[in-house]
């Protein structure tokens, strides 16, 4: 990685790091921001390789795309949620617990993890194994409906795709 | 301003409706792995119920210090991201250790 | 509206006695770390619930400092489970 991207990286932790300090403490006086520059510059320093990886990764676009993908994330967990209260409190109980698995087109980090945290956080779905070379999730359902909807539907799967700018099947190719 | 405790009143109740149902669930699924589905999501859902009602209300009540409730925000934004990783962590811990799971039929465990 | 607090807040201390009892009973240490971990987070709600009963808006970094580490006490639980080991110097 040349020295010129190392640089940008260093420069937007630094940034972010030192705006959460303001946010958080609620004095603006001379000896509190420089103490503030002194911490965020340490914290830069030990670990600026995780948050930002250089100029050519085009965070802002991919961040304003998750940011519209959240509300429909948040709907989707309120409706998933009283499907599993009705299970709990049913006299019978009707489970039907299974494991599967499934393959999916993703191959960066941070959209395996953003997929994985998805799953777990709709009801239904347990992420259990995730293999970061070939895209391949295990998953724990607990019925049969929050199974095919992940195996027949892909909603969620064509939505993290569209959000992380990761072609979605063998037929779109890119040149950029 | 009584708007504003109607509708707190509101969110935190169904908060903790949905902590009851985690609580709940812990005691009566037959299995490990489906105990695991009752509590790590519902208590997420009813903790960032409650705390948004609680910002509400805090955004009334104390027009000051309004500063306070992004830091309520990050809360809420730190437990949705913390909670179900930490619970796919415990079901890979014990999926690789040998833990097989309940099918329909079998007794409870 | 402090009343409702207060029985929010008890609410709240019963629904951590009943995941008490898996933690006691529940065969085997995985159901124990899970129920460690859900009791947990129910004492950040508790903790901030608590903030507004004793009217001192400005108590709110004590919970987000415990969901961090109960967070991170989860995790190390969970490798140790897993590998034997926490750190393979």
């Amino acid at each position: 990685m040349s020295r010129g991207e190392k640089g940008f990286g260093i420069i937007v932790t630094f940034c972010i790091m030192f705006l959460f300090w303001l946010i958080l403490s609620e004095f603006f006086d001379a000896f509190h921001l420089i103490m503030g520059g002194i911490c965020s510059a340490i914290v830069t320093l030990i670990s600026h390789g995780l948050l930002v990886k250089g100029k050519s990764q085009k965070m802002l676009p991919k961040f304003l795309r998750l940011l519209f993908y959240i509300p429909w994330q948040l709907w989707q967990i309120v409706l998933a949620n009283v499907d599993v209260a009705y299970r709990v409190l049913h006299p019978k109980m009707p489970i039907d617990p299974r494991i599967i698995e499934f393959e999916t087109s993703l191959r960066g980090d941070f959209a395996l993890a953003t997929l994985a945290n998805s799953i777990t956080l709709t009801p239904g779905t347990i992420t259990i194994f995730v293999e970061p070379g070939k895209g391949k999730f295990w998953v724990h359902a607990l019925a049969r409906e929050p199974a095919d909807a992940h195996l027949v539907d892909k909603t969620m799967q064509r939505k993290v795709a569209h959000v992380f700018m990761e072609c979605n099947g063998p037929s779109m190719g890119k040149n950029r | 301003m009584l708007l504003v405790n109607v509708i707190v009143a509101i969110l935190l109740t169904s908060g903790m409706f949905f902590m009851f149902i985690g609580a709940i669930g812990l005691l009566r699924f037959p299995d490990f792995y489906t105990r695991l589905h009752a509590t790590g999501k519902c208590d997420t859902l009813g903790e960032g119920l409650i705390i948004v009602g609680l910002i509400i209300y805090h955004l009334f009540h104390y027009p000051g210090t309004s500063l306070v409730t992004v830091k309520l925000l990050f809360l809420i934004i730190f437990i949705f991201i913390a909670n179900p990783t930490a619970i796919h962590a415990i079901v890979k811990a014990a999926y690789r250790r040998g833990f097989k799971p309940w099918r329909c039929g079998e007794g409870r465990r | 509206m402090i009343s409702m607090f207060l029985v929010i807040g008890l609410l709240n201390v019963v629904t951590i006695l009943l995941c008490l009892y898996r933690a006691v009973v529940g065969p085997g240490v995985f159901n124990r770390v899970a129920a460690v971990n859900v009791i947990g987070t129910k004492t950040v709600v508790l903790l901030v619930i608590m903030g507004y009963i004793f009217e001192r808006p400005l108590f709110f970094d004590i919970p987000l400092l415990y969901a961090m580490l109960n967070f991170i006490g989860t995790l190390v639980f969970a490798k140790y489970l897993e590998r034997g080991e926490i750190c393979s110097w």
